[in-house]
């Protein structure tokens, strides 16, 4: 693999909830390295699209996705996972009884393949909770039971930070995120993120980039991206907003029609 | 200590898929019996149990008027009548007596019944963590020991029938006396036909602090088993008592009818933990009450893997001042199976406080019930009660239902209810699942996540085996 092959791909991709068309095909290259946002407006589609690249079993998909040029299309989440995945989600699920410790030793070694050392695990696991700021008592609470929106977010990250993901989907990450929390989170994220890797965040608002510089921004608007540009482009849509868009995207649309 | 904080391997319960009940507990011996009495139930294949027991005159009279109550009883109106309308009672041999004598050393056993206690894990088990072991086979118990410092403070740890003729006046005292013969009918058959079953008595302030366990084994079809269990904990004394069982997997059925009662005097401690895990033809109709005096405290934790129909509600009543009682119950109902389980509190003086916790799992066309009833008497003031019922429905086909009632006669008590039924999520699913965990492995997380707060009450080497049976029983599951 060459240090252009992209990280991630997806050509035309198209997103269906039952006969309801939610994305309407979209094209993304990541290339190593390359932190991407995918910004647009509440009820875009954005987070489905995140949802459906994951492999989210309520969508349909139709397109192409590649992870470091092999198709994932066809695979279960979890194969998508131990090939080097991640979503980080908007509304973390809580999984009563399963402690923090307990849930991570197991989807580390499942994206591991193989075992890992007790004293080994528990070192790497005690590094991520320094880096994330995350308080000792967690590793004995049961997964995202009764965390904070906040202590959810931070718990994500420190996951991506340990998976140690190729590619990695951030769905509205900052949400809920106090200004000090936000720091942190963004941080670990900086820390995640590799030469070799990829991110796409997908957000609503500028808040996150300003800590997570991306090297493209693309507006995604009623199941479409359409517009892409650098880092600028975040500025303008803080500034301006979505609305100055939306008849290019009407215009796009007739064209396609007509 | 509790399973997470060994962390749970979850491949290797993966590979673990393809074992089953089958192979693991579901073989049998071929039948080599000293005793087998025919088919079918009449005063006299009472008088022959009697018989062969030597027993004294009044057990023999408790007996034969326990038969007439229990022909005279009708069956449950209530629960599930399909399952019980299956119940063939003259198709169940209700006495059968192994080869051999009962052994202090399990070199004497017969060589197939150790066999059978060795794959059940029984005497690595006994060498590891218990301070004494009763294994029945059949009706009756073919080994029993007990640790020589616990026998030399006058701890008492034998089968029943040992324990009639070596402490006649202990167990004439107490036999009955918790769950009296006519109580239901199911109580009055084991009254007519028991056989086996642990004698316990601790002495005054006396701390058992490692488990005895009793291992009850059904090999032949169409088997009757119906030990029967005395408890009694001295004042200020403690123990904790557990209990296992599994069957041969059988195309008829089997029935097993327990009687089981505790009597925990002024301050005394008794935790009852049970891992019942029949094979899928046997009928599991169990009575089990205690008696809570003051201060004292009674533990059942009740775990229902197994079996085809379970109707099991374990008792307390609280019968002194400030005694505690406290019920923990899983249920897991496979497709097939209906585990009916609860839990009953008497409160029946003031300033008592019990705590009920159920869980059930319905998986497949699996269907649970909880049945728990709460009284509070009318003398009995400053009573604190919580109950919380917590169902986990895995498929579609899957059942739960809850009937609790609570009776209480005065105001100035506290009473708490929580009732939850949940699906295992898409969501729930899709998260684990992103991270990389399998399905199966996801749904077992949840499962396991869900028995949680029962598992950690377990001694570790229980809650090893637990969550291993839970990943049999998990097996193949349909979302």
């Amino acid at each position: 693999m060459n240090a252009k092959t992209p990280v991630f791909s997806c050509r035309d991709v198209h997103v269906f909830i039952g006969d309801k068309e939610i994305v309407k095909g979209v094209d993304l290259d990541v290339l190593p390295g390359e932190k991407h946002a995918l910004m647009g407006p509440n009820g875009s589609g954005k987070s489905t699209l995140a949802a459906a690249l994951m492999g989210h079993p309520s969508y349909r998909v139709e397109g192409r996705i590649s992870l470091r040029g092999i198709r994932v299309d066809a695979l279960a989440p979890h194969e998508r996972a131990r090939l080097g995945m991640f979503l980080g989600f908007q509304y973390p699920v809580a999984v009563p009884g399963v402690t923090v410790a307990s849930y991570l030793r197991a989807v580390l070694t499942a994206r591991r393949g193989h075992d890992i050392p007790v004293r080994e695990f528990r070192k790497e696991m005690d590094a991520a909770f320094v880096e994330l700021d995350v308080k000792k008592e967690f590793v004995t609470r049961y997964l995202n039971d009764g965390f904070s929106g906040g202590e959810k977010k931070r718990l994500e990250i420190l996951q991506m930070l340990m998976l140690q993901p190729d590619f990695a989907l951030l769905d509205e990450t900052d949400s809920g995120l106090d200004i000090d929390a936000l720091k942190v989170v963004s941080e670990g994220i900086n820390k995640a993120h590799r030469e070799d890797s990829g991110l796409l965040m997908v957000t609503h608002y500028q808040r996150i980039l300003d800590y997570v510089k991306p090297d493209v921004v693309h507006v995604f608007m009623d199941g479409r991206i359409v517009r892409s540009g650098g880092f600028e482009l975040a500025g303008e849509l803080e500034s301006r907003g979505y609305d100055w868009l939306l008849p290019e995207t009407v215009t796009a649309a007739e064209g396609i029609s007509s | 200590m509790s399973v997470n904080d060994q962390v749970t391997d979850l491949d290797r319960g993966v590979e673990g898929i393809g074992d089953n009940y089958e192979a693991k507990y579901g073989f049998h011996n071929p039948e080599d019996y000293m005793t087998k009495l025919p088919k079918g139930l009449d005063h006299g294949v009472v008088e022959a149990i009697s018989q062969k027991k030597q027993e004294p005159e009044w057990m023999n009279t408790e007996r034969h008027k326990a038969l007439d109550i229990f022909m005279a009883k009708p069956m449950p109106t209530w629960g599930n009548q399909d399952l019980l309308g299956q119940i063939d009672f003259d198709n169940i041999h209700y006495y059968i007596r192994p080869k051999g004598e009962q052994a202090r050393n399990w070199d004497d056993v017969p060589e197939d019944i150790k066999n059978t206690f060795d794959r059940l894990g029984i005497p690595e088990a006994e060498r590891k963590f218990l301070a004494g072991v009763t294994a029945q086979y059949e009706s009756e118990v073919v080994y029993h020991s007990i640790r020589e410092d616990l026998e030399k403070l006058g701890v008492i740890f034998m089968d029943m029938d040992s324990g009639l003729r070596e402490h006649p006046e202990i167990v004439k005292k107490y036999f009955g006396t918790v769950i009296p013969t006519r109580d239901n009918k199911f109580s009055a058959l084991n009254t007519a036909c028991w056989s086996g079953g642990s004698f316990i008595y601790i002495p005054p302030h006396t701390k058992v602090d490692i488990p005895l366990q009793a291992y009850f084994r059904i090999n032949a079809e169409n088997m009757g088993q119906f030990e029967r269990t005395l408890i009694i904990a001295d004042q200020g004394s403690s123990v904790h008592y557990i209990e296992g069982c599994t069957a041969p997997t059988y195309s008829s059925d089997s029935l097993h009818s327990a009687v089981v009662e505790l009597i925990a005097m002024k301050d005394a401690h008794i935790r009852y933990t049970t891992i019942q895990n029949w094979s899928t033809n046997v009928f599991n109709l169990v009575t089990k009450r205690a008696h809570a005096h003051e201060g004292a405290v009674v533990e059942w934790v009740d775990g229902n893997l197994g079996s085809k129909l379970t109707m099991k509600y374990p008792s307390i009543v609280l019968k002194g001042e400030r005694a505690h009682g406290e019920v923990l119950s899983i249920a897991f109902a496979g497709n097939g199976q209906h585990q009916d389980a609860g839990a009953k509190m008497i409160h029946a003086a003031p300033n008592t406080t019990s705590r009920i916790v159920s869980k059930s799992i319905s998986k497949d066309g699996g269907r649970s019930t909880y049945r728990g009833m709460v009284q509070i008497a009318r003398n009995a003031g400053g009573c604190k009660t919580n109950v919380e019922c917590d169902a986990l429905l895995i498929g579609d086909a899957a059942r739960s239902d809850t009937y609790p009632t609570m009776d209480i006669a005065r105001e100035d008590v506290q009473v708490e209810h929580e009732a939850r039924v949940s699906k295992v999520g898409e969501e729930q699913l899709f998260y684990l699942q992103s991270r990389g965990l399998s399905e199966d492995q996801a749904r077992l997380m949840i499962v396991n996540g869900f028995i949680e707060p029962f598992v950690k009450e377990l001694p570790m080497e229980y809650a090893v085996e637990l969550n291993r049976l839970i990943e049999l029983e998990m097996e193949g599951s349909v979302g």
